[in-house]
């Protein structure tokens, strides 16, 4: 078994890796698509609503409790949300500028799916880590410097749909991603330079982070560093309370006012893509990645070892997934100068702030 | 009057971090997701009508199954968007009914017009309409909209009031009649 599943997950081979690449788009759009569902029915929840239950269908319900289950719980609802957006007409309004418009969608997904690659999930028996691109030593900066071409898909589509609202959001959502990148780099520098040793020679990758996390977690140590990149994660992926470009109570539906159908549903999976990569990144940098808890031996032996790895970096992401959905119906949208003032007047000078007072405490201790 | 000073305090620094703000309403928040749900199931579950509720207007027969409308037309005139329309008849002689004043011939409400304010209800003078509990009321045509009498009166039903104003005269007239002699 276990031979079968490092062979599997390790072949050189080219066709293992396109099935890899596939295995991963598939989780990763099944998780985006669940997450909607999730968005859907916490929010029902916070509203003393009940949220989607009815969708079915005559195949599952025919099942005994669990096709009732699965009705209640909404869980054929992603399917239906899917098909829906499938096969909506997919209209091109006359006054967009088409290439671009069409172009911004594409754009917007295609980072979130990139910046995958890099990503660890755990670690196999041998030693060797389940990712899709092993061995790259510049995890960090490749997904900071790929997730950041987002913002181009906003611009794009907001100057494309050639329509006031769209353009107003995505002059907001590009120098809120901009002002906020910053401040982001800055804060994760320190665990950086915790993580780096002499001996060390790839401190940038991730998976090296996440091994230096087996005792206590980064999130003790950079309790300031972890605050700020969880803000800057909320605002990267624009979810509440820092929605400017989307912004629907005053900019109608942002900068994809003039999208429908089926381009609409790919901003919509990017979006949550984006908050599935941000979340694992924090988890990765500050919550110990695969880690069970912190100063825990590994349980088990072999294969269970991975599972249980994999299980906990799984549980973490679907907390995270679940604290972003919990913060949008809790709070609400900052003003557009408010975010600013945070971004360049507040987290900046904190983030820098910090990485001084890390400079010093790294001086005295020697 | 005394005047008592409200100190406008500057917002401590707590405050303007926002932090212990977002915590109070995460806190809330969860605490409502705790909470069990308040929707109703509509077609599943139906809900409790209150007692004065406004619905569909009827028409009521008293316990002898006397229809009571009278056909005075108050509630014609009063009905604000003009939903009533009754044909009045005579009352034959030959009936059991005779001395009651009218009847009405033909009694229709159109519902799509119907605003359901309840001022033929309070106008009535015979207690003979009423505004029930029937909240949910469809129909496929516009002329399947417009309750008729025979409709109206399977509506109502009966209201067991026992309060027989008509015979009560009759009995009184005769009284007198029979003084007279």
């Amino acid at each position: 078994m276990e031979k079968i599943l490092t062979d599997l997950v390790l072949s050189p081979l080219w066709y293992f890796a396109i099935a890899r690449g596939l295995l991963v788009i598939v989780v990763l759009m099944s998780i985006a698509a669940y997450t909607v569902l999730l968005e859907r029915k916490a929010s029902a929840w916070i509203q003393g609503r009940i949220g989607p239950n009815r969708t079915n269908h005559p195949l599952i319900s025919w099942i005994p409790f669990v096709g009732t289950f699965l009705a209640k719980g909404g869980f054929i609802q992603p399917a239906a949300d899917g098909l829906k957006f499938l096969f909506k007409e997919d209209a091109l309004p006359g006054h967009v500028r088409k290439v671009y418009y069409v172009l911004a969608p594409i754009i917007a997904l295609a980072p979130a799916i990139v910046t995958m690659v890099m990503l660890p999930f755990g670690q196999l028996p041998g030693g060797q880590i389940i990712t899709l691109c092993p061995g790259a030593d510049v995890g960090v900066l490749f997904m900071f410097a790929i997730s950041s071409l987002g913002v181009y898909s906003i611009a794009l589509a907001g100057w494309s749909a050639n329509s006031k609202f769209p353009f107003l959001g995505a002059v907001r959502g590009a120098a809120q991603l901009i002002s906020y990148e910053l401040a982001m780099g800055l804060s994760v520098l320190t665990v950086f330079l915790a993580t780096a040793s002499p001996d060390e020679n790839n401190a940038l990758s991730l998976v090296s982070i996440v091994n230096a996390q087996t005792g206590a977690w980064n999130i003790l140590f950079h309790p300031v560093a972890a605050l700020v990149f969880l803000i800057c994660i909320f605002a990267e992926t624009n979810r509440h309370p820092f929605d400017m470009p989307e912004s629907e109570t005053d900019l109608v539906g942002g900068f994809h006012t003039e999208y429908g159908a089926f381009k609409f549903g790919i901003f919509f999976v990017a979006e949550y893509s984006h908050m599935i990569i941000g979340s694992s990144l924090f988890i990765l940098m500050f919550l110990g990645g695969w880690h069970i808890l912190p100063w825990m031996p590994t349980v088990g032996s072999g294969i269970i070892a991975t599972l249980l790895g994999l299980g906990a970096f799984f549980f973490k992401l679907c907390f995270f997934l679940f604290f972003f959905v919990w913060v949008r119906w809790t709070i609400p949208r900052f003003r557009y100068d408010q975010v600013m003032r945070i971004g360049w007047r507040v987290l900046l000078p904190i983030a820098v702030l910090n990485l001084i007072a890390y400079f010093i405490w790294y001086a005295i201790r020697g | 009057m005394a005047i008592k000073i409200v100190v406008r305090r500057p917002l401590t620094f707590a405050e303007r971090t926002y932090l212990p703000q977002i915590i109070a309403g995460l806190k809330v928040t969860w605490d409502n997701m705790m909470r069990p749900p308040v929707t109703l199931q509509y077609p599943d579950e139906r809900p409790t009508i209150p007692k004065n509720y406004r619905g569909v207007p009827t028409l009521i027969a008293d316990t002898n199954g006397r229809e009571k409308c009278v056909s005075c037309q108050l509630c014609e005139f009063v009905c604000p968007p003009k939903a009533i329309r009754i044909t009045p008849g005579e009352i034959s002689e030959t009936s059991d009914n005779a001395h009651v004043e009218k009847a009405p011939k033909e009694f229709e409400i159109n519902m799509l017009r119907c605003i359901y304010c309840g001022l033929c209800q309070e106008v009535c003078p015979e207690e003979a309409i009423f505004l029930q509990s029937q909240y949910s009321l469809t129909g496929l045509t516009r002329e399947s909209m417009v309750n008729n009498k025979a409709k109206l009166y399977e509506l109502g039903g009966t209201l067991p009031d026992g309060h027989h104003k008509w015979d009560k005269k009759k009995e009184e007239a005769e009284k007198q009649a029979g003084g007279q002699h």
